[in-house]
């Protein structure tokens, strides 16, 4: 029965043991030190996490892997070569290329959405080449309409013959870095007054309706933040806060800080409640769990005592991790965790798992799958954002081609399928997808002698991962489709 | 001790239905008092589904033209033209299917599209859908909606992996949660439950209607009706039959108003019946034998059809009549034994029934019966082609096709068969159902058989060419001598050829009848209820 089981899990995430094996083998034969492949896998993580997450929402929705993302990617290229057009520059910016990219993808993600209503159950291949589609009228855009409808006259953007955009851009004046170099004093000003103007809108709100307002509650809320605010005028901690990268190693000790002071947090809150319920039960929800918290305890110390082993040392100084783009990232993981509390996102998972079971419930399905889809698009768009700045040139016919396959292979990589994706399969996808990418054409010229295999290699292994997933998902499907023909047919005997 | 207290919960009057020029529902009353169970009774086709759908407001409805008729809901007339109309007008609806969502938990099931969520910052902004989920407020009304009904589960399991029974609770449970209830439909409920489920499902209907809430419940059992129901109203081929109380009737009645006297006689008996039937000379011979056949399981059968006759097999629909032919043809996995002229059949062996010289019309004509795309001609003939190697000729040591004969062949099978076409080229797939039907039963001619399965020989097809291939049939087995087995839902049909009729309920012989026995015969074997049940009465 054990045995079994055991192989129950080997066989579920054989797609995750293959390429972990892989990497390890592949990183070994390249002979390259931690220290390269490790600050490499921490640029890419950055770069690429943001849009890989951005195809969670239509799975979720039932909508499969959306190929569609490469057209989110072509709306935040359209509005980089504008804003950089009019010049502008730094962190404003990036800013106003957010700004101009979020309608012009939300308006595409729209349209994709109205079109995949219309082929429900083939969305993916639909993706696929209405993305050869939009390829054909970006270049007509970029090559034709920029210049030789709408006169923009700027030799380094323009070809010389004043029609059409050159293949490359140099963003290194405009926009590079913008968001990785953003300092962590400026995040943390940024948090102070969002926060605070957060407490004080919610209570106006609730004063108008006439709702209770927690006073309580908002005071202790602004009088912390006001605390933490007040932290980054103290000298040495300003200092550190000024720098607009932070070494991995100090993020590796603010981490086991967290993990150690958490459970001391929630452990005098549970006290408390204690108190104030005194004789009464409490759910087991609100339970102070005694073996997490010494879990997370012993992680944490395990975790600090390792930094001291030299090697890791050495990698951990080599890292440096661009604040704003890791707390996006974070923020994107946390954004699609709590829309699935929402009442949309609970439609979106009933969409998801049977849209007759939906259309019963009242939910308007067609609705909502367009919404899932505007919320990719414009996700995959802010994703394209932030690969842009970090790599600094933007290759006007080329940036986007492969950004569907490769956000996909990596969600696949790691352990996703076309029902099912999470965040931390798509995160540990990211890594393996990327380390792979790194070593496999140092791997290639030291087993072989030749790069080029390497990258043979790393081509195939991404479109091989994408065929693998999508031939399982066929496999399984003549038995969902087979239910689904079934629970029309009930819709209909009603 | 009728009741003369005319407050109805639902009043529909006079309704009637028309798909497209074939009138469906003619005149139907259905009037139900406030927490009264109500059982709405019919054969197949009677009309049942087709009154819920308009009740329901589906979109089937109105897409081909709506309704005729008042519906009244509390007195008030109302036009019900959305599903979610009806929702707010306290319809609700237990499926016969699921409609539940395996991945979801019990509470996410009952509370699907009316979640319950408190505003936030966000939500204040974007509108109602960014609103968090009140998880626990869910889960208290679920909580409080499954102990309506006494079921015993916890409220945050996920459905998938419980008990089928179980199912058809939570889909109560969520329709008893949505505030404003008045009437429920129960749609064959307890066609896929054990008897114990059953019976639990039973007593929660009383408890349910006990508070208030008007049930409607279809069903073809007749033991569940006398055993819950109040009142009952009766369908036949869309026509109002009669509505009763419970306690004024009884199971001989009841079966006698569903199948009811028909006049018409669909063939009229000019061929001399000269044959010569005996049970000793055994045509088909069933031991045992069960079919894995998806919605129609067999569930051991021991029958005997004589050589020579004309057999019908009837019953309801899913009840496992249409699987004993596709059995036997090896279209679904077969167990048993079985017989063809003494001679045992190889079930494993698909063809091995044609070999023996069994034909098969098929009930599926689209999909098992014909190549739609191909000519008459090439669906007339390719069966025989690749059994029996007709309609080929020998040039030097290849077999070519025969196209002069297969020619001959299909235009003879066309005049005798009055199959109405421009010719044998003609695509099969754009004939009319009745000469599809028609093509479909030259095929199995060609082939020679000696007895010939058809499976509802008359299912969509229009009242002449339903004489015509009833006719044809009797023809075939006065002259010929071919031993006919007929499976049709139509009981009438079955009553006007075959000479026995074996009822077929849950998969199993519920005894076999006479054309001429009474009609309360009859439809106590469809309803699987036992004679004794007459006592109930």
């Amino acid at each position: 029965m054990n045995k079994r089981r055991l192989t129950d899990i080997l066989l579920k995430n054989m797609v995750v043991i293959m390429f972990v094996i892989l990497c390890v083998g592949a990183t070994i034969a390249s002979k390259q030190p931690l220290t390269f492949v490790i600050p490499e896998l921490f640029t890419r993580i950055a770069r690429n996490s943001f849009i890989v997450l951005a195809l969670i929402i239509p799975v979720i929705a039932g909508m499969g892997l959306n190929f569609g993302i490469v057209i989110g990617a072509m709306a935040a290229q359209i509005a980089l070569f504008l804003t950089t057009y009019w010049g502008f520059t730094g962190i404003s910016g990036f800013l106003a290329t957010v700004a101009l990219a979020t309608p012009l993808a939300a308006f595409f993600g729209f349209l994709v959405g109205k079109l995949f209503n219309q082929m429900k159950g083939s969305e993916m291949i639909g993706g696929l080449v209405l993305g050869y589609f939009a390829e054909g009228f970006y270049q007509l855009i970029f090559l034709f309409i920029f210049g030789g409808v709408i006169k923009l006259n700027n030799p380094t953007l323009m070809i010389a013959t004043g029609v059409g955009v050159k293949n490359t851009i140099d963003l290194k004046d405009t926009v590079k870095y913008a968001l990785d170099t953003v300092p962590m004093l400026t995040i943390l000003e940024i948090g102070f007054y969002v926060v605070v103007i957060g407490l004080i809108c919610s209570a106006l709100f609730k004063m108008a309706k006439k709702q209770t307002v927690n006073w309580k509650n908002t005071g202790l809320g602004l009088v912390a933040a006001v605390a933490v605010y007040a932290l980054t005028f103290i000298g040495p901690v300003e200092q550190f806060l000024a720098a607009d990268r932070l070494l991995l190693l100090y993020a590796v000790e603010l981490w086991c800080l967290y993990m150690i002071l958490a459970p001391v947090f929630r452990f005098i809150k549970w006290k408390m409640e204690l108190k104030k319920h005194a004789g009464e039960e409490l759910g087991s929800r609100r339970q102070f769990d005694k073996q997490k918290a010494i879990a997370s305890v012993v992680a944490a110390v395990i975790v600090y005592a390792l930094t001291y082993v030299p090697t890791l040392y050495k990698v951990l100084l080599a890292v440096k991790l661009p604040v704003m783009t890791y707390l996006c990232i974070g923020a994107l993981c946390v954004f699609n965790n709590v829309l699935m509390k929402t009442r949309l996102g609970q439609n979106m998972r009933t969409v998801g798992q049977s849209r007759t079971v939906a259309n019963a419930a009242g939910i308007d399905v067609d609705k909502t799958r367009i919404i899932a889809m505007i919320f990719s698009t414009v996700l995959a768009s802010w994703g394209q954002l932030i690969f842009l700045q970090n790599v600094g040139t933007l290759s006007t016919y080329g940036a986007h081609t492969q950004v569907g396959q490769f956000a996909i292979a990596a969600l696949l990589v790691g352990g996703a399928s076309v029902q099912k994706a999470t965040n931390r399969q798509a995160l540990l996808g990211i890594v393996l997808f990327h380390t792979l990418f790194i070593v496999s054409p140092l791997a290639g010229k030291e087993l072989f002698g030749d790069p080029v295999i390497g990258e043979y290699f790393r081509v195939f292994v991404s479109y091989g991962v994408i065929a693998m997933a999508l031939a399982m998902h066929a496999w399984k499907k003549p038995v969902k489709a087979k239910d689904e023909k079934n629970g029309k047919e009930a819709a209909q005997a009603t | 001790m009728e009741k003369k207290n005319e407050t109805y919960v639902l009043k529909m009057d006079n309704i009637a239905k028309e798909y497209s020029g074939n009138r469906v529902l003619k005149g139907v009353n259905l009037h139900i008092r406030p927490g009264e169970i109500h059982a709405l009774m019919g054969e197949n086709g009677a009309g049942k589904s087709t009154l819920m759908n308009i009740l329901f407001g589906m979109p089937v409805i109105h897409n081909t033209g709506g309704y005729e008729g008042t519906i009244e809901v509390d007195g008030k007339q109302v036009q019900i033209d959305t599903p979610l109309k009806a929702m707010e007008l306290g319809i609700g609806m237990v499926h016969q299917e699921f409609m539940l969502i395996p991945g979801f938990s019990v509470t996410e099931n009952i509370k699907v599209g009316r979640e319950l969520s408190n505003p936030n910052l966000v939500s204040r902004l974007f509108g109602r859908s960014m609103e968090n989920l009140d998880v626990e407020a869910m889960e208290r009304d679920a909580r409080k909606a499954l102990n309506t009904i006494g079921l015993k589960i916890e409220e945050y399991v996920k459905v998938a992996g419980l008990p089928v029974g179980y199912m058809q609770f939570i889909e109560i449970a969520r329709e008893l949660d949505k505030t404003g209830i008045r009437i429920l439909v129960f749609d064959e409920p307890t066609a896929v439950l054990t008897e114990s489920e059953a019976e639990r499902l039973l007593e929660a209907m009383r408890v349910i209607s006990a508070q208030g809430i008007a049930i409607i419940f279809i069903t073809h059992r007749l033991d569940e009706v006398m055993a819950v129901a109040d009142g009952m109203t009766i369908l036949r081929d869309g026509e109002f039959v009669a509505r009763k109380e419970i306690k004024d009737t009884n199971v001989a009645e009841i079966a006698e108003l569903m199948i009811g006297r028909k006049v018409e006689k669909l063939v009229d008996n000019t061929a001399e019946d000269n044959r010569n039937i005996s049970d000793q000379d055994i045509a088909v011979s069933l031991r045992d034998y069960r079919v894995e056949m998806p919605g129609e399981m067999v569930k051991g059968i021991d029958l005997d059809i004589r050589k020579g006759e004309i057999f019908g097999i009837g019953g309801l629909a899913g009840q496992g009549k249409l699987g004993i032919p596709n059995g036997i043809m090896g279209l679904y996995k077969a167990e048993g034994e079985v017989k063809i002229n003494g001679k045992v059949l190889n079930l494993e062996k698909l063809g091995d029934a044609l070999d023996h010289k069994v034909a098969f019309v098929s009930e599926d004509r689209k999909g098992v019966g014909l190549l739609l795309d191909e000519s008459i001609e090439q669906n007339i003939i390719f069966s025989a082609m690749q059994t029996n190697n007709r309609f080929l000729k020998k040039v030097a040591w290849m077999q070519l096709y025969d196209a002069a004969a297969a020619k001959a062949h299909a235009e003879e099978m066309v005049k005798t068969l009055d199959i109405r076409c421009t010719g044998i080229r003609q695509a099969a797939g754009s004939l009319s159902g009745g000469n599809q039907q028609k093509v479909c039963l030259a095929r199995a001619l060609t082939l020679e058989p000696d007895i010939l399965f058809v499976s509802e020989p008359t299912r969509g097809i229009d009242i002449g060419a339903k004489k015509l291939v009833l006719e044809y049939l009797t023809k075939l087995n006065r002259e010929q001598g071919m031993t006919v087995i007929v499976v049709s839902s139509e009981l009438v049909e079955l009553r006007s050829i075959s000479d026995r009729i074996a009822i077929i309920s849950d998969g199993k012989l519920s005894c076999i009848l006479n054309p001429d026995d009474s009609d309360a015969d009859f439809g106590l074997a469809m309803s699987g209820a036992k004679m004794g049940g007459k006592k109930d009465a």
